[in-house]
């Protein structure tokens, strides 16, 4: 026998189901009086530095539909490249920004939308300049563990080519699921990121 | 995973179980079908951005956030069985994490929840919401009132319901912890005829997420308890740690 290394067992994940709305954000299906605003809806403050930018785009299943009923967070550094939050040992982020944000997808035409800024570089774990990405995290009715995946810029292509994860990623033609182009015709730039669950576009996730 | 000069203290997660998690693709669950990735996950060491997690200060909770008896109520308390849920929301290394997020959301006494989508014919309770928020304490305690919610049928096979259970999102110290899971409750045999519940490849993993009754901590003439712990991922920067983690 051995002495026992006396660990725990992560709680096993079950999906938010289709009313996780009710308890991430409950105004925005009509639940009102309980929080002034849903958590992770707010904009940005003028305040924070950086290149305001929209991200849009959808989430599709296998069949090619649009899922209606999907909720998006996503955790990103600001424009310096540092993380708010726990975890940072770098320098301080800019205090005005939380790098986190959450929104349900449309109900009607299953669009996602944030209005944030574009994050800086920061260092994979041996040193080496990540491209500016943002995290993404997908949960919905049907999905039995959340999805983690990053938005890449689509006009950052001299650092994606050299990016430590986005090279790691053997099969080549799948480096684009994790792309998003940009378009500056609203006169706000905006980045499109569709996500595939399933199919030939699958997205990469990642199992971090 | 990592390089050579990386500090064993650097901070990184233990490796995800997925055995132990549910797969993605579970026909049993209609849904998961059609939005299960097929492909292999890219396998990624903890970077800085998964090892980093936003903050939320006690200062955004509503004196009754952790209330649902009282967080929606007009013309009097909701239907239903009073109980309150506590527990600890701890990590792989047992180490309680502190300053934890924990949001919850749940159908009413009848089975019910307040949405739109909903079709199951039990009655809206005019008195109750169905949702809530805590951040833990230095102990990584958490609690709430509550009625005990209802099972309800849902589209899958024709006659499939779920058992009694209330929604939990988690919140830790890095984005790599974050976590959705649902809690049943003790007794309940119509957990193990569920068919998302059973995409957990074990009962052992299962009955992690089973509630206990918890009779001494029931208020007499007032209410339940029910006792549930929610373990997050641990890493190697907390083994060797003597400070609470609360920064
Ligand atoms: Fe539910």
């Amino acid at each position: 026998m051995v002495q026992k290394l006396g660990r725990l067992k992560e709680s096993p994940s079950q999906t938010a189901g289709p009313y996780v709305h009710i308890g991430t954000n409950p105004n925005f299906i009509g639940i009102h009086g309980l929080y002034a605003a849903d958590l992770g809806s707010e904009t940005v403050p003028e305040a924070v530095r950086g290149e305001r930018i929209v991200v849009t785009g959808r989430v599709f299943d296998g069949g090619g539909n649009i899922l209606k009923d999907a909720l998006i967070e996503i955790w990103q550094a600001d424009a310096d490249g540092l993380y708010p939050g726990r975890g940072e040992h770098r320098g301080a982020a800019d205090p005005a920004f939380t790098g986190w944000a959450r929104q349900p997808v449309d109900g009607v035409t299953g669009d996602f939308r944030f209005e944030t800024i574009k994050p800086g570089s920061a260092p994979y774990f041996d040193g080496r300049p990540m491209a500016p990405h943002i995290t993404f995290w997908i949960v919905a009715r049907g999905i039995n563990i959340g999805l983690h995946t990053r938005l890449y810029f689509g006009d950052e292509e001299e650092a994606n080519a050299t990016d430590p994860v986005l090279t790691r990623i053997e099969h080549r033609g799948r480096v684009p699921t994790l792309i998003a182009a940009r378009s500056d015709d609203s006169g706000q730039p905006t980045y499109t990121f569709d996500i595939h669950l399933q199919g030939d576009k699958e997205t990469v996730f990642f199992d971090i | 995973m990592r390089n050579d000069n990386a500090s064993y203290q650097d901070g990184a997660f233990f490796q995800r179980d997925r055995a132990w998690h549910p797969p993605a693709f579970t026909p049993e669950y209609k849904t998961s079908v059609l939005r299960s990735p097929q492909k292999a996950l890219l396998s990624l060491g903890n970077t800085i951005s998964e090892m980093t997690g936003p903050v939320f200060g006690h200062d955004m909770l509503g004196p009754l956030d952790n209330d649902l008896i009282r967080n929606y109520a007009t013309t009097g308390d909701p239907i239903g069985p009073r109980i309150i849920v506590y527990g600890r929301v701890l990590d792989e290394n047992a180490r309680p994490v502190p300053g934890a997020l924990v949001e919850f959301w749940q159908a009413n006494a009848g089975g019910r929840y307040r949405h739109k989508k909903e079709t199951y014919l039990a009655a809206i309770d005019p008195n109750f919401g169905g949702c809530g928020r805590t951040i833990t304490d230095e102990e990584g305690r958490y609690w709430f009132r509550t009625i005990k919610p209802g099972a309800y049928p849902w589209p899958n096979g024709v006659n499939d319901w779920r058992p009694a259970h209330i929604h939990f999102s988690v919140f830790g110290h890095a984005f790599a912890q974050r976590l959705i899971t649902q809690m049943y409750f003790e007794g309940d045999p119509m957990i193990w005829q569920c068919p998302i519940v059973m995409s957990i490849p074990s009962r052992e993993a299962v009955e992690t997420l089973v509630a206990a009754l918890d009779r001494a901590a029931s208020l007499p003439m007032d209410t339940l308890a029910y006792k549930f712990d929610i373990v997050l991922r641990g890493s190697r920067a907390t083994m060797f740690e003597n400070r609470k983690e609360g920064n």
